[in-house]
């Protein structure tokens, strides 16, 4: 630019508004060499390439699976003992998903795990939303002791409690209150006529001295609306981090304005967290649709079908021939792609705002 | 204003003791224990109970009564010894579980911030990639790891040569092999250790990949919170990228570690997965094994915790703070 200030620049053309100089240039090949010819460019392409072959390897890696499953799905019987079919199906046939999505009852479990999905996962992130608040916005005493507490939760794996948590919703108790009105209590170290006594008191009929809520969906309703759900631990520390970044001047402005606080975070932090709550409700969503841990603990019996049952061999296509296993291995992930089915248009939906609710939990006090 | 009438009625939660707080604060308290009321309310009445109730079912025995309900005798220690000296493969399991778990956590570490630190960068089609990326997490959890476990139709598909997809059980198909890295790496004189590492590592890609989504998010809500003046100072100072990486990005991202490297603990030794968890509900599934897995997994959760307590002591030396104020 300095040289081209020095000359005086050439008028070629003069309208209206338009001009059209000439300068004395360097020609082309001279600054395209300057341009491209540099250790910064190569660096930059080479890095580029990297950058792009390593993304598009996990990208396969990640993908691949699904791409076999899919592949599989099609397949039909005499396809997996023919050597040269590989991904893409010989004999193009939908038997295994007509068979699977009639025979395996996928409407009623597709009902029911989307009752528990949908119910649960609203209140999941609006109860962990109200926890992460408390926890990242007020400085009260037992405010860390609290937060240890939810990360005990994460800690303690899930099967320790598995049998001890389905006792506790098999015969559910208040307190031991509802076993003590019906005469269940039972108290050691006390003396027979005590214990008799209290064995007396019948202001309830409850045979089980406790509520049976195992086969229904209380136990998961009540895990999710006090925290204590499937990965919940790790929902409250998420939105403890993003509304730490919430700068506390937001919230001052609206007590100054005579705001409350409940007001304060059901109309500005609420709607300013949308993305990270969406991030939530799609974990959580997502989580509970394809958790079988929970449901195979508190559904016992087969009377209410959710997604784990959806995994079975339909009758119609047993069949025993030398590629059994494969076919068999082919139908059961014809029955996980009808299952994540629905979670992939959720997440074709939902993505963006996966991106943007990490984007934003970045928002700094200054 | 009605708010401060609602909360004296609404709280009657622990009291904070009356001290030199000013009015504001108080109120805040207050507020504050509303909002973690639920935690509160739900810890006590029914995580509390669950907790107490399977430690105290790990000293007993447990039957069945025909007539429905159970029965529960008091045996002591017998469970903890069955699992520790009659139980053959318990300890076995234990031990590989940790092996594998000391390779496992560093790699998915390194492999997540090496991914978030790309995924950061301003490139054409992030979004793609991002979304892809968090793929496994929303959608190879649960019932589809079970499905996963015992899939051989991917292996199948793959025979010509590939990837690792998770079945395990793959050998002919690793994409690299020992000796195509110790070629690499022979003249660089580094021990056959790593060599394997390396080797192990990237062909359990698949297993990596699966299970770094979420410490991926983590990473990238990190970076995204260190301040862009301070990268552009960098630059304007002339630090290359490698530079700016190790005296910025790393000592701001650190805190991140810590959490990660806790989570990743907790996930891995935690997931259906896992060798010694899958042992455990294999023992819960079989008979009189209820009130032995108990013992067995609160066994595995002191040693979770004594590592998780080794772990962050260790990392919380190293972790810098920006403290601002």
């Amino acid at each position: 630019m300095d040289t081209n200030m020095q000359n005086t620049p050439k008028i070629t053309k003069e309208s209206k508004n338009k001009i059209r100089v000439e300068f004395e240039r360097t020609p082309l090949k001279e600054r395209l060499k300057a341009k491209f010819m540099n250790m910064y460019f190569f660096q930059r392409v080479a890095f580029y390439i990297f950058r792009l072959v390593l993304l598009i390897g996990v990208s396969y890696v990640v993908l691949f699976p699904f791409f076999t499953k899919i592949a599989g799905s099609f397949m039909s019987p005499e396809d997996f003992v023919d050597v040269t079919v590989r991904l893409i199906p010989k004999n193009f046939t939908l038997d295994i998903y007509k068979a699977v999505l009639t025979e395996l009852n996928y409407v009623q479990a597709f009902t029911n795990t989307l009752i528990i999905s949908v119910s649960g996962a609203i209140l999941q992130t609006f109860v962990c939303c109200l926890i992460g608040y408390g926890l990242a916005k007020f400085k009260f005493r037992g405010n860390k002791l609290i937060m240890m507490l939810v990360i005990l939760t994460m800690i303690v794996p899930h099967q320790t409690l598995q049998l001890s948590m389905f006792m506790q919703f098999r015969y559910f108790d208040v307190l031991g209150i509802l076993s003590f009105l019906s005469g269940g209590a039972n108290i050691a170290f006390m003396p027979e006529a005590f214990n008799e006594m209290l064995a007396g008191i019948n202001v309830i009929n409850l045979p089980d001295h406790g509520l049976a809520l195992t086969n229904t969906y209380w136990p998961l309703l009540i895990l999710s609306a006090t925290g204590l759900a499937f990965k919940n631990g790790l929902y409250i520390f998420l939105l403890r981090q993003f509304f730490t970044g919430v700068p506390d001047a937001l919230e001052e402005s609206a007590y100054i304005d005579g705001s409350g606080v409940f007001r304060t975070f059901l109309t500005i932090i609420l709607p300013l967290s949308v993305p990270m709550m969406v991030t939530v409700f799609l974990f959580s969503f997502c989580w509970q649709w394809m958790d079988d841990f929970y449901t195979e603990l508190f559904f016992t019996t087969n009377k209410i079908k959710l997604m784990p049952d959806v995994v079975d061999i339909p009758n119609s296509l047993k069949m025993d021939y030398a590629g059994t296993n494969m076919y068999e291995a082919a139908i059961r992930n014809t029955c996980g792609i009808c299952i994540i089915f629905p979670l992939v248009i959720l997440y074709a939906f939902c993505q963006n705002f996966l991106v943007q609710g990490i984007e934003r939990s970045g928002l700094t006090a200054d | 204003m009605t708010n401060e009438a609602n909360l004296q009625h609404t709280v009657s939660a622990p009291k904070v003791k009356k001290r030199k707080l000013a009015s504001l604060d108080q109120r805040k308290a207050r507020a504050g224990w509303v909002f973690v009321l639920p935690f509160v309310i739900g810890f006590i009445i029914v995580y509390l109970p669950i907790i107490f109730n399977s430690i105290k079912m790990s000293f007993f025995s447990l039957e069945v009564v025909t007539g429905g309900g159970f029965r529960l005798d008091f045996v002591g220690l017998e469970n903890y010894q069955y699992a520790l000296f009659e139980d053959t493969s318990f300890v076995e399991t234990l031990v590989t579980g940790m092996k594998e778990l000391a390779f496992d956590i560093p790699a998915i570490l390194i492999f997540s911030l090496f991914m978030a630190v790309l995924l950061n960068q301003k490139m054409a089609g992030r979004a793609v990639f991002r979304s892809i990326f968090f793929i496994p997490v929303i959608l190879s959890t649960g019932i589809m790891e079970s499905i996963e476990g015992q899939n051989i139709l991917g292996t199948y598909m793959d025979q010509a040569g590939g990837v690792d997809d998770g079945s395990g059980s793959s050998t002919a198909s690793e994409i690299v092999t020992a000796i195509d890295i110790e070629r690499l790496f022979s003249s660089m004189k580094v021990g056959t250790g790593l060599v394997e590492y390396v080797v192990d590592m990237i062909n359990q890609i698949y297993d990596i990949v699966n299970r770094s989504g979420v410490q991926m998010l983590i990473f990238l809500s990190g970076l995204q919170s260190i301040s862009p003046a301070i990268y552009e100072a960098c630059r304007i100072d002339g630090a290359t990228s490698w530079e700016t990486f190790w005296k910025i990005t790393f000592p701001m991202i650190s805190p991140m570690i810590l959490v990660n490297a806790v989570y990743t603990i907790i996930d891995s030794f935690t997931t259906e997965s896992n060798s010694v968890m899958t042992y455990i509900a294999g023992v819960y599934k079989s008979s009189d094994g209820q009130v032995r897995s108990s013992a067995m997994a609160w066994m595995y959760f002191l040693l979770v915790m004594l590592i998780l307590a080794a772990v962050g002591g260790l990392f919380s030396a190293f972790v810098f703070y920006n403290r601002r104020d």
